[in-house]
């Protein structure tokens, strides 16, 4: 197998689009993401006869085959970007649901005691108190939903989108294996590097786990 | 003062936290609730602060009857200090002391500037202010703790079981600082415990409760230790009891002589007057001074550790100021006793 370097200098626009187009699928799935499980996640931790019913959810979406959920949303959103990231955001609903409530659980009782003692209202309480010690575990769910949504983008080829994932039908249709070379090249760096500024955001919103006396 | 008139606490459960509980706790006094656990005295403590709600009855602090005040407000106004100090562990100690100032809507400047003074207040440096809880010790921590519940100033102040997970020495430190705040601030404080020693310590009034949530008998300790209600607060009280009443009598009014001459042993001073050790021919025994505000338990028990029977007085500066011999300390240990018996 040997890499056609001319081809990737002929193509660095397009390697470039496909890119960013990969990375927004992504990242807008993942926002929109943690947007719809931070209040799910809280009434499953504040109602417990609904936690189970919502994480039971999540799992059963989270076992629909991903090509199967295109198909199935094509008839309401068609082949278009939308697709995509309804599709991706229902997959990180799984991780980021269970982290989210299992962050919120993870929040010491004691302090939560003492903010309502001392006059916290429950959402200052919950802002303030329970969303920034239930973190750590938050961000451990973003992080694997964001990797996994990265490697996920690129099965939305099969309804004409995909991101770098064009890169892999482009390379088995003609035979040719410089794009899709550089398409899991570009996939994967695209996860380390999501990943590692995650770690980096992590480390500056938590001040509090750094020096560990 | 808050004031509880006929309050009863049952819990969904069916289990009796609070029975019919009539108490007054005086202003600017410590009143300690004390009883073995499940006695209902944190209940008791939180019903104040409506961290718990009466099932019945009334409650007030100063004269308003606290459930009919808005809940986080009347919290704001109530300082409350617990076990292991229940610190937010991601805010710096400055910024957990000023949380109830926030609260009330200071600026985040005045907050701080607060939260340092009061730093100082229970004896903490400077530079811990920026430092995160687990970095503290347990001890640092529970100041902290009482630093985060003045800081509004409050008029009365919570402490469910404060010191419970410090060791005894630190445990004995922070209740010599609470004594020594406590005469600056004058606060209403309600103080739980089980500990007998650290009740008789602390208290201007205890209450004892007995399994049930039953209040048996509320009184100043002496009271208490020289005519407990009945044999379960006798018996809560300890053996020791009458021990426990000479800890609140200071050896100010023992008389005290010149130290004796020519005996086996000789009381050695060093050159400024300060009292060392007992001398006999072949033995040295080290000698503990007592100052007028030590206590006749203290005294007895450097009496019964002295060779002659005679325990070493200092002044201020710890010169010698004269001796005391045991006969005279159990002399007024037993009129201690015949006087609280008797005008209590």
């Amino acid at each position: 197998m040997t890499i056609d370097w001319s081809w990737i200098g002929d193509h660095t626009d397009d390697l470039t689009t496909l890119t960013l187009s990969h990375l927004q699928a992504a990242l807008t799935a993942v926002f929109l993401g943690v947007l719809i499980s931070l209040p799910l996640a809280v009434v499953a931790h504040r109602v417990r006869p609904l936690r189970g019913f919502l994480l039971g959810l999540s799992n059963v979406l989270f076992t629909i085959p991903s090509i199967a959920i295109f198909v199935l949303l094509l008839p309401v959103s068609g082949l278009t970007r939308t697709t995509t990231v309804v599709g991706l955001t229902v997959y990180t609903l799984v991780v980021l649901l269970r982290n989210t409530v299992e962050g919120l659980d993870s929040v010491p009782v004691k302090a939560k005691e003492a903010a309502k003692a001392m006059g916290t209202r429950p959402l200052r309480t919950l802002l303030t108190v329970e969303f920034p010690l239930a973190l750590p575990v938050i961000m451990a769910g973003v992080r694997i939903a964001t990797v996994m949504s990265i490697s996920l983008v690129s099965v939305a080829t099969y309804i004409g989108d995909g991101g770098l994932g064009q890169l892999f039908t482009d390379g088995f249709q003609r035979n040719f294996p410089t794009p899709v070379i550089v398409g899991v090249v570009l996939t994967l760096l695209l996860a380390v590097v999501a990943d590692a500024l995650l770690v980096a955001l992590q480390y500056v919103l938590t001040p509090w786990r750094r020096r560990q006396a | 003062m808050i004031q509880f008139d006929a309050v009863h606490k049952r819990f969904p459960n069916g289990t009796t936290a609070v029975h019919d509980l009539s108490l007054q706790m005086p202003e600017g006094g410590v009143t300690v609730l004390v009883g073995s656990s499940g006695c209902g005295k944190t209940t008791t403590l939180r019903m104040i602060n409506r961290m718990v709600e009466p099932t019945s009855g009334t409650i007030q602090v100063g004269g308003k009857d606290v459930t009919r005040q808005d809940a986080a407000e009347l919290r704001r106004s109530i300082g409350y200090v617990i076990q292991q100090a229940g610190l937010f562990p991601h805010r710096t100690v400055l910024d957990n002391i000023a949380t109830v100032p926030l609260l009330l809507g200071w600026s985040r400047r005045r907050a701080r500037t607060k939260a340092a003074e009061l730093l100082e207040t229970v004896g903490l440096p400077a530079d811990t202010g920026r430092r995160y809880p687990h970095q503290l010790s347990g001890g640092q921590q529970q100041r902290v703790g009482v630093a985060r519940a003045l800081a509004a100033d409050p008029p009365v102040l919570l402490m469910d079981e404060p010191f419970g997970a410090v060791d005894p020495v630190v445990r004995t430190q922070l209740q010599d600082e609470l004594l020594r705040l406590q005469k600056e601030l004058s606060k209403t404080i309600v103080f739980v415990t089980h500990d007998v020693d650290e009740a008789v310590r602390l208290g201007d009034q205890i209450a004892i409760f007995r399994t049930g949530g039953h209040l048996v008998q509320c009184a100043a300790p002496a009271e208490l230790l020289a005519r407990p209600a009945d044999d379960f607060v006798a018996d809560f009280l300890g053996a020791e009891r009458g021990l426990k009443l000479l800890s609140l009598k200071t050896l100010a009014e023992v008389p005290q002589g010149p130290a004796p001459e020519g005996g086996p042993w000789s009381l050695v001073l060093d050159e400024a007057n300060r009292p060392v050790h007992w001398a006999s021919k072949d033995a040295e025994i080290p000698v503990r001074p007592l100052r007028d505000g030590d206590s006749l338990l203290a005294a007895l028990n450097e009496s019964i550790a002295s060779p002659t029977g005679l325990i070493a007085r200092v002044d201020a500066t710890g010169v010698l100021s004269g001796v005391t011999s045991r006969d005279d300390i159990h002399q007024h240990a037993g009129q201690a006793h015949t006087e609280a018996r008797v005008t209590a």
